[in-house]
């Protein structure tokens, strides 16, 4: 036993290195007022698990800790670089966000619990039982809440912050109803058990389904899978816009990462024959991937007509973020290696362009002190630089080659058109083309709209234009040449426990 | 041929991109510098485009044997090694040019140096303009030079947003609404596109020379080769819905491209609201991309699909050639008239391609050419009419005979091209797409029936040189300034060459003329392959 546990603690670095930079982080926040030391130690703490998950991505193979808890696998480790990825870059957005100066707490508070939020994302991505998969979700969850409420004096942040924890909640509760429905029927609580158990065949299928549908519930809610997606406009609006940025990339990402983990572990049928290399059989009489396939289609339509009439942009990107979780989630529909590698590059590609937007609009708002779509009006002529960087971002969100978004979204619908999914796919590009028309507002009003009367140059300082670059030249590049990210990729969809 | 070890297709299409970054870097203040730069870069563009018109060898076929292209350049630029569930991936940086694309290349570099000198007047934001300009130049050559279906789209889709800026930021007052509406419906017909090249893309598999490796490509020769296609694969059975399906996805990303009823309604606010030289782009390159298209992708690659879809086919030319001229004859305004003028035009390209024989064929790539020459003369024309009067409404006008006598000229030689007047290169491209037409007896009846559309041409063409010309002149315009050097300058040499290609037409026919007979060959025979197959 203990020396089960000793042997995966090896395995288990980088969430180590995340809980000591959280007490530490907690600790100096007492002493540091202003929150600049905390922000500069999690930063460090983070690079270091950066530097232990490349090593752990060297050295590890695929292998489950602590009495099949936790799985360290090349699936989980890719979605934990995209998380680490995203939380280096909001605790970068942080250092120069006005807003949550305005914050009357301490800013120590905020950045430690970034990272609690960030190990609780580490842990959902390689979590294969599903208590942890609860218990992660809910640290996940509950560092989010207090977050997105930060800046709790304004008010829609308040706001934001109570409709979060209501539909959390719910949530949670109905997931966890189902994960005691599936405990009951298969006797088993890590995915393997339950997929054996399912393999026997002694489980009555209709239960199952429906515990499966409940606990669907708790997946959709974290990667706001429409009809669960309530709760993402306002939180998106209201939470200081670096924990928006933050959730809107790492939150999905790592429910992305335990839905597929569950799904495709647990109702695996591995007795299928007969199938290519690469494609795998849903066990029968329970079809999840037609329900996601729906999920898929109601999310992405749904995300896309909203965002056209919304005239707040950080409303608009929340919808617009809405509507590529359904993207996405086309290609957890294919059941094939092709599908998930798809999804995977797609995160890469979303976390530059998604957080690129973010940014812009961040420090946009610094500037201005609007996020309405309607400031944006000649902002194109008042600072280029900036303009063109959004229009390349948005640009990129709508999939239009060469920039990054192409190529992913290239990868979902090959994946798609592979698996024979047409009309999935014409559903999806259909859907690209609608999103093309609210992004084209943006740098409509930016640049063929003329600037109010007073409106005077905007510069920014060379660190934003840096930033800029660091998430607008991966953009570009991943665009014109993506073999490298698609090679890492395809490496990495081996999952524990999938042949 | 190589220049400084790149060879000429990569220069011809990425020497705007160099001016482009020129440009860019030219202070704000110095509006001559980035007109003479642009210029000089269009120019030299169509020095290129002369040593490729000098150098090309007429003999050779192209369309879908390596050997038969010139000017060929490849290199890797994808190269994904292959993983056990996933075979390998290879994207070629793959240009090349046969007799059909070689005349779209000659065309695109002279109609871009017309739309530079056109540009001369924009004042507004000239760098920005300038650069669009450059980076749409080289979108438009690229799509003319790719034989990587990839690479094809990439090009196809860079288009796009300097379009939508050219027509949103420097157009009319309608602009916004234009300039969205072209992006919406292009990206709407190229994502089908993807769709449709996805598809291909997991059908066709090639034997990589150095590993002896399977590979999938978008290599589009491998595409036309039915032995490449991969047994049991999506796109494999001849005569499939599949396949009918792809080829009808392909056909409407071109279509909106051409445009081909009922996805035509772009094209005239696009044109109305787009500035002269953007029209002259729009209408005298862009739009030959969608028939290009159809020629160099839908044809030979689907040839079952083809023959299948050739009556519909003939049937959208004519309505585009009959409905166009209508909707033409019932304009007021100077340039949606030309716009509309223009979609009667395009359908005489599709009913010539429809043909499926040698003449209708080569009518309608000589009609796709020489559209392009005469409709970018009639765009020039309403742009120096508006840039004078500041309307374009045609009833305003009268008598401008006497005002304006070298404009009147010109635009009589424009005008008597785009009705067809024997001796002008109008009338040879739709004689021989009518010829070919009327060959074909499956489609006899529908070209009989098109040629009501020459008749409705030359009505309205006819109707507008009076209603501008003829009469008495209304005192307002009586001091309307005669056409001067700058705009004759970008007239004239279209002039020459319409009138050249009218009365000798023999160059541009030879160009092209061994490509066509391949291309029309493999249509046929792939599709009779198809029907012993059945």
């Amino acid at each position: 036993m203990v020396q089960q546990i000793l042997e995966s603690a090896k395995f288990f670095q980088p969430e180590t290195a995340l809980t000591i930079t959280f007490c530490v982080a907690l600790l100096v926040s007492l002493f540091d007022k202003k929150g600049t030391m905390v922000g500069g130690l999690v930063f460090c703490g983070l690079a270091i698990t950066a530097l232990l998950l490349v090593k752990q991505a060297c050295t590890a193979g695929n292998v489950t800790l602590f009495h099949n808890m936790y799985a360290v696998d090349g699936f989980s480790t890719f979605f934990k670089a995209i998380i680490l990825g995203s939380s280096l870059l909001v605790t970068i957005f942080s250092f120069q966000s006005n807003e949550l100066l305005t914050a009357k707490r301490h800013l120590g508070e905020y950045y430690a619990l970034l990272v609690a939020m960030t190990l609780g994302m580490f842990l959902m991505s390689g979590s294969s039982n599903l208590i942890m998969m609860y218990l992660s979700l809910e640290l996940t969850s509950i560092s989010s809440y207090i977050l997105s409420g930060f800046t709790k004096q304004a008010e829609d942040s308040s706001e934001a912050s109570l409709k979060y924890v209501i539909y959390g909640a719910f949530s949670s509760g109905v997931m966890l109803y189902g994960i005691s429905m599936i405990y009951g029927l298969t006797g088993s609580l890590d995915v393997y058990g339950i997929n054996e158990a399912l393999q026997a065949g002694t489980v009555n299928m209709i239960a199952l389904f429906i515990a499966g549908i409940l606990t669907l519930v708790g997946f959709g809610y974290k990667i706001s899978a429409v009809p669960f997606h309530f709760w993402t406009p306002d939180v998106y609006e209201g939470a200081p816009i670096t924990i928006t940025a933050f959730l809107s990339v790492a939150s999905k990402a790592a429910g992305f990462a335990m839905m597929i983990r569950f799904f495709t572990v647990a109702f695996l049928d591995s007795t299928a024959g007969s199938l290519t290399l690469g494609t795998w059989q849903a066990l029968q009489g329970f079809d999840w991937n037609k329900l996601v396939a729906i999920l898929s289609v109601l999310t992405m339509t749904l995300g896309n007509l909203v965002a056209i009439w919304q005239t707040n942009i950080k409303r608009l990107l929340a919808y617009s973020s809405i509507a590529h979780a359904g993207y996405m989630l086309m290609g957890v529909v294919v059941l094939s290696s092709d599908g998930i590698a798809a999804v995977m590059i797609y995160f890469v590609v979303y976390l530059f362009m998604n957080l690129g937007a973010f940014y812009i609009v961040m420090i946009v708002a610094n500037k201005i002190g609007s996020e309405s779509i309607e400031d944006y009006k000649g902002l194109g002529v008042r600072s280029p630089f900036v303009g063109i960087a959004l229009t390349v971002f948005l640009l990129s969100l709508t999939g239009i080659p060469p920039t990054a978004g192409f190529v992913g979204k290239l990868y979902l619908f090959a994946a798609l058109i592979n698996a024979k999914w047409f009309w999935l796919a014409i559903v999806g590009v259909l859907n690209s083309v609608v999103s093309l028309y609210y992004y084209v507002k943006i740098f409509r009003n930016m640049f063929l709209r003329e600037p109010a009367p007073n409106a005077g140059e905007l510069s920014f300082s060379p660190v934003h234009i840096v930033i800029i670059m660091i998430m607008l030249l991966p953009t570009l590049i991943i665009g014109i040449y993506f073999s490298p990210l698609v090679e890492i990729a395809q490496a990495s969809v081996t999952m524990f426990g999938v042949r | 041929m190589h220049i400084l070890g790149l060879g000429i297709l990569s220069w011809i299409t990425f020497l705007p991109v160099l001016g482009m970054i020129i440009v860019l870097l030219l202070p704000k203040e110095n509006k001559n510098a980035m007109r003479w730069t642009t210029l000089g870069i269009t120019v030299f563009q169509v020095l290129l485009a002369v040593v490729i018109y000098m150098k090309f060898d007429r003999g050779m076929a192209g369309i879908n044997t390596m050997e038969g292209f010139q000017f060929i350049e490849k290199a890797k630029w994808i190269d994904i090694n292959s993983v056990t569930w996933f075979g390998r991936v290879s994207i070629e940086y793959f240009l090349g040019i046969d007799g059909i694309s070689v005349l779209m290349v000659i065309l695109t570099a002279i109609i871009s140096c017309v739309a530079v000198s056109a540009s001369w007047g924009i004042e507004k934001s000239v760098k920005g303009y300038m650069a669009l300009l450059l980076l749409l130049d080289t979108g438009m050559m690229g799509v003319f030079v790719s034989l990587d279906f990839f690479l094809f789209y990439v090009f196809w889709e860079i288009m796009l947003l300097p379009m939508y800026f050219l027509i949103g930021v420097w157009g009319g007052p309608r602009r916004e609404y234009a300039a969205i509406k072209f992006f919406l419906y292009t990206l709407f017909g190229s994502v089908l596109m993807l769709l449709a090249m996805l598809a291909l893309y997991f059908s066709v598999t090639t034997i990589d020379p150095a590993s002896g490796e399977k590979v999938h490509t978008f290599n589009m020769l491998a595409m036309m080769n039915h032995a490449n296609f991969e047994p049991g694969s999506i796109l494999a059975t001849i005569g499939s819905s599949a396949r009918y399906l792809a080829f009808v996805a392909l056909f409407i990303g071109f279509a909106i491209k051409v445009p081909i009823f009922p996805f035509h309604t772009w094209l005239p606010d696009a044109h109305v609201e787009a500035p002269t030289a953007i029209s002259v782009i729009l209408a005298g390159v862009l739009l030959k991309m969608g028939t290009y298209g159809i020629l160099r992708i839908s044809f030979p690659i689907f040839p079952d699909a083809t023959v299948y879809f050739q009556v519909p086919l003939a049937i959208l030319g004519f309505i585009n050639i009959v409905y166009g001229a209508l909707c033409a004859m019932a304009q007021d305004d100077f340039k949606k008239l030309i716009a509309y003028s223009s979609i009667s035009h395009m359908g005489i390209v599709i009913l010539g391609m429809s043909a499926l024989n040698t003449q209708g064929v080569i009518g309608g790539v000589m009609q796709m050419f020489n559209h392009g020459t005469i409709t970018a003369m009639l765009f020039l024309i309403v742009g120096v009419l508006y840039d004078r009067a500041h309307t374009r409404g045609l009833n305003e006008f009268g008598g401008l005979m006497n005002q304006m006598p070298k404009y009147s000229g010109i635009m009589t030689i424009a005008f008597f091209a785009a009705l067809g007047l024997p001796g002008l290169s109008g009338f040879i491209s739709e004689a021989f797409a009518f010829l070919g037409a009327f060959q074909a007896p499956s489609i006899r009846t529908i070209t009989i029936i098109s040629t009501i559309g020459i008749v409705l041409t030359a009505a309205y063409m006819l109707w507008t040189l009076q209603r501008l010309f003829l009469g008495s002149i209304p005192e307002k315009w009586k001091t309307l300034p005669d056409i001067n050097n700058r705009e004759l300058f970008t007239l004239i040499p279209l002039a020459i060459i319409v009138i050249f290609l009218g009365i000798y037409p023999a160059p541009m026919i030879d160009l092209m003329s061994t490509s066509v007979n391949a291309l029309v060959d493999i249509v046929n025979k792939g599709a009779a392959t198809a029907m012993i197959g059945q």
